[in-house]
Order: structure tokens, then sequence, then C-alpha cells
């Protein structure tokens, strides 16, 4: 008899009954026809565009007419392409200044909230709406609210006496909004995982530990932060994927501007593949993201496998 | 004695711990909030008083004009039946779907299973964006452009609903299944009797999740949905800013009635919601 843990990501599936053969094979029709719905629909709107994608790239199409073969020009020209290279590097820039930012908030936020409060349940709510509030609404309010000249933000820099910041016509200034709007949206998500794993650590680690003598900073930095790492190996890999697909609020709130500071691999893809109807363009930025999330993801994986590997 | 001392340090230590944490929250909170409070302000002003004269942080002349603009310049009440059919259509067939693949992934054993999930779950990698050139092909090729079918469908499977809903299910004791079958439940019998009622901190977290991101999508039904008539709400709001970008209080009065319903959902879910997030092991 063994108590199924909630959650153990490795937990055995049961240990199969004597009468094996007959049921195994009849769990089998059953199990792919309970799947079939979902195996349908990912495969003729997520593998086959995928594919298509790849296929595509190598193509000029305007969506009407023909399209021609052209191979690796595409790609050819994509590697020369400036506006792609700033995409990309917008794009980097952007996960590497929201994911880091929002953990840190986020998990000081869970260690606060980890404990009675009165209040508590309103204060989780008032961090995590923001969250579930949709980009365009987001950067609606943030394009007034960072307005430059009659936007909150400035107005009260300039009544204590600072100067207001040019967030729409600087880049410095438009990716600045852009991260602060968007490291808002992100805290209550990346809150709520960390006190869902804050509430897996048992008490008795934190409770020898004091025994010991280790202060506050020593417990969390010796014991929470190590105990929550498939936590926060869970929030950077989403966040990374999430900052590769970030499209909403960026086009909403600066269109990719001012000229190209705010341009994000999928905007840039969006604007080629719609507003310029260059698909086949379009097609080869989509796959050279994917490539670079792929990368991304195995590279991390592999890091914290080594990680593993050396303790 | 020792123990008694310390026990005493400790509380003090933590009084003071205490009082710091809720100030440092309350604080947070605050600027948390700020952005929300000044929609709320902004919606419910004079126009022309928003930008001339001296920061208010209360409308002197509460007023509903933005509103009953915003409603005027486009057909907002339209664009909520649209974002309402297609968000509660959408979300009834993704959590059923959702259900029922990460129950089939956490409880039966099949050759083939470990690659179907680790199919499904490699899809979270792929950007909808970079598929969404064939995807619109594909779409027009069905003859969905301006239908609600090609916004419904092809989000039906998620992959991170199914993910959830396996890690979630793997806590159910099998126990309990074997000995519903012993007594000649059938796969649907089980799932549907046993399975879901064990599922309902889950079930909360799915349909949170998935009325949020159908409600708030915006980029997908922009492509496909060409017909004012049919525009969900961010795509109206989106218009809205493009085509009367310094209204600011019809924009902030339609931004903030477009996120209540997304709030009201939340409210009435939200007490499993954290448990559920727990038992899913998303930690």
């Amino acid at each position: 008899m063994t108590t199924a843990a909630p959650a153990a990501v490795t937990a055995p599936v049961p240990g199969d009954p004597p009468p094996r053969r007959r049921r195994v094979s009849r769990d089998t029709v059953a199990a792919w026809s309970l799947l079939s719905p979902n195996l349908v629909v990912f495969a003729v709107f997520l593998f086959v565009p995928l594919l298509a994608t790849v296929w595509l790239s190598l193509y000029s199409s305007s969506g009407f007419g023909p399209r021609e073969f052209v191979g690796a020009d595409n790609y050819a020209e994509l590697f020369g392409d400036s506006t792609f290279w700033r995409a990309t590097a917008n794009t980097g820039l952007y996960a590497l200044l929201t994911v880091p930012v929002s953990l840190v908030i986020g998990l000081g936020i869970a260690l606060a909230m980890n404990r009675p409060l009165r209040g508590r349940g309103v204060l989780r709510a008032i961090y995590y709406v923001p969250y579930v509030i949709s980009g365009v609404v987001v950067a609606v309010a943030g394009r007034w609210i960072f307005n430059e000249n009659v936007g909150v933000v400035n107005r009260l820099l300039r009544s204590s006496g600072l100067d207001g910041v040019p967030w729409q016509s600087d880049a410095a200034g438009a990716m600045g909004s852009l991260v602060l709007i968007s490291i808002w949206t992100k805290v209550g998500f990346v809150m709520v995982v960390y006190l869902a794993g804050l509430q897996s650590i048992p008490k008795e680690y934190l409770e020898a530990a004091q025994t010991d003598g280790a202060g506050r900073w020593a417990q969390l930095w010796y014991i929470t932060v190590p105990l929550l790492k498939p936590t926060t190996i869970f929030l950077v890999v989403l966040g990374v994927i999430e900052s590769f697909q970030v499209f909403d609020i960026v086009y909403v709130l600066t269109g990719g501007g001012p000229g190209n500071a705010t341009e994000m691999l999928v905007t840039y893809a969006y604007a080629e593949g719609f507003d310029a109807r260059r698909q086949g363009y379009a097609a080869t930025i989509g796959v050279v993201t994917y490539l670079f999330i792929a990368v991304l993801t195995a590279l991390w994986y592999r890091r914290q496998r080594a990680q593993e590997a050396d303790l | 004695m020792t123990a008694a001392r310390r026990t005493g340090r400790s509380l003090q230590s933590g009084a003071g711990w205490a009082s710091w944490r809720a100030v440092a929250l309350v604080a947070g909170a605050l600027v948390m909030v700020f952005p929300l409070y000044w929609m709320v302000i902004t919606a419910f002003s004079d126009q022309g008083a928003l930008t001339s004269g001296p920061l208010r942080f209360f409308p002197e002349n509460p007023t509903l004009d933005g509103f009953r603009r915003a409603f005027d310049l486009l057909p907002f009440g339209q664009f909520f039946l649209n974002s309402t059919a297609i968000a509660l259509v959408a979300m009834a067939l993704s959590v059923t779907l959702n259900l029922l693949a990460g129950y089939v992934l956490a409880k039966y054993r099949f050759r083939g299973q470990q690659v179907v999930f680790v199919m499904i779950v490699s899809t979270l990698m792929i950007p909808v964006q970079v598929v969404m050139v064939p995807q619109f092909q594909l779409v027009a090729g069905l003859g969905w452009i301006n239908s609600y079918w090609a916004v419904i469908i092809p989000r039906a499977a998620e992959a991170f609903g199914i993910f959830l809903c396996r890690q979630f299910m793997l806590g159910i004791p099998d126990e309990v299944l074997e000995a519903a079958r012993l007594d000649g439940a059938g796969h649907l019998r089980i799932f549907w009797s046993i399975v879901l009622p064990m599922s309902r901190p889950l079930i909360a977290v799915l349909v949170i999740l998935t009325f949020m991101y159908r409600w708030n999508e915006f980029a997908w039904p922009l492509i496909v949905l060409n017909d004012q008539q049919l525009f969900t709400v961010p795509i109206g709001l989106a218009f809205l800013q493009g085509e009367y970008g310094t209204d600011y209080p019809a924009l902030m009065g339609m931004a903030l009635l477009s996120t209540l319903p997304v709030l009201v959902v939340f409210a009435i879910f939200q007490r499993q919601f954290v448990e559920g997030v727990a038992r899913s092991g998303l930690r």
C-alpha cells in the first residue's frame, strides 16, 4: 500500500495486476481514444503548421499568387537584416530584465506572505490581479500612465522637482516602460507559484537550522532557496519562453517603436507576415525564434543537470 | 530553561520581523494597486480636467461620460457578447480535453505514453505567433475566416493545462480507481464519477486560467476576425486606442469593464486556486 504522494512527478504508475495481456490492450485502446481529440488538434493546428513554417521559410510568398522556391535566400537575408538582429537583442534584453527581477520580487513577496498575517488574502489578490489583466488592457493603460507629457508618472516626477522620462520618444525610455509594465504583470504569478513551493518545505528543516543558530538570511540562503530550486527552474524556463513570445503588450504599447527600439522577434514576424505580407520571410523569423527557444531551454537544463551532478 | 529563553527571543525577533514585513507588503501592494486606481480615477474624470490644471487624485466632478462615449464610439455591447460566447465555449472545450488527456497520461500505461507526453509538453516551446502564418492559411483553407471556429478550435488543446492535469492526477490513489474498475465501472464512468470529483481544485485552476487566456487573447483573433461585428473586446479596445487614442476616460472605462469578467471568475474560484496550483506540482 503506497500512499500516493501528491504531485510527485516520478510517482510510480500502478503495479500491474496479474491478468495483464488483455487488460493492457483494452486500456491501450481506451487511452488512445480518450487522447485522440487532443492529438488531432495538436497535429492539425500545431505540428502541421510547424512543419509548414519550416517549408514556407524556403519560399518567397505574399499569400496571393504563386509562391516561388528560393532555398536558403530568406535565411541569408535574415542574417544580414539589422532589424532582425535588433529584435533579437531587444528580446534577449527584455528576458534578461524581466525574468530575474520578477523572480526576486515575487519570491520576496511569497516569503513575506508565507506566515499568518491579517489581510493576507486581500494582499495576495492585489499582487495577483495584474497577472489576470489582458495584455491589451495593460498596454492601453500603460500608454496613458507613461505618456511623456500628460501621464501621471512624469507629472509626479516633475512635481517632485525631477525631469520627466521620455518614455515614448527615447529608445531606452520605451524599453524601460515596457519592462516596468511587464514586471508589474508578472510578480503575482511568480508569488503564487513560490507560495505553493514554500508550502512543500518541511518546517522541521527550518526549525533545525534555527536550533543550530542559523539566522534568517542563512536559513533563506542555505535551506529555502536551494529547496525551491525546482520551482525556480520551472519559473525561469516559463519566463524565458514567455519573453520570446511577448506580443500583445508591445504591439499596443509601443508598436515596436520608437524606430525599432522595442521591436521583438514575434512582433517583427507579425509585421513581416501580416503587414508587409512577406509570409516566407515571416516564417523564417519564426523558425529562428523557435530555434532560439529550443537551444536556450536545452542549455539551461544541461547546466542544471551538470550542477546537480556536481553536488 | 534554555528552551524557554530561545522561544522568548525568537518570539521577539519574530514580532519585529512581522511588522517589518507587513509594512513592506502593504507598501508593495500600494505600488501594485496604483495603476488600477489611476485607471479608475481616469475613467470617472472629465476629459479636459485630466490633461490640464493640477494633478488631481480624485475627480472633481465624477462622471460616467467616458463609459458612455466608449459605447457610442464602437459597439462594445456586441464585443462583450462575442467575447463571452467565445470564452465560455472555448473554456468548456479546453478544460474537458485537458482533463481527459491528463487523466490518461497520469493513470494509464500504454506503449508510446512517454513519447506522447514529451511531445505535448514540447509544444509549450512553440510560440503561437511562430506558426501563425501557416495556421492562418490552414484556417482560411477551411473557410473559417470570420468564424468563431477559427478562434476556438485551434486553441482547444492546451499543453500547459494537460501538464497541470497530469501532475495533479498522479496524486489520485490508484487503489480508488482499481476498486471502481473491479466493481465494473467503465473508463468514462470512472473518469466522471471518481476522478472529476477528486479534481475540484484542479478544475478551479483550469477554469480560471483558460477563461483568462481566451478572454484576453488578442493576436490570433485579430488575424482571423476582420468583420467589426465579430470583434472581441481586446480587439475593440486596441481599435479604440488606435482611433481615439486621447480619449482617456473612454479608454480607461472600457479597459476596466473588459477586465471585470476575469476578476469575477477569479474571485469565484480563487479559494481553490492556490491549493490547485500546489497539488499540480507547479513547484
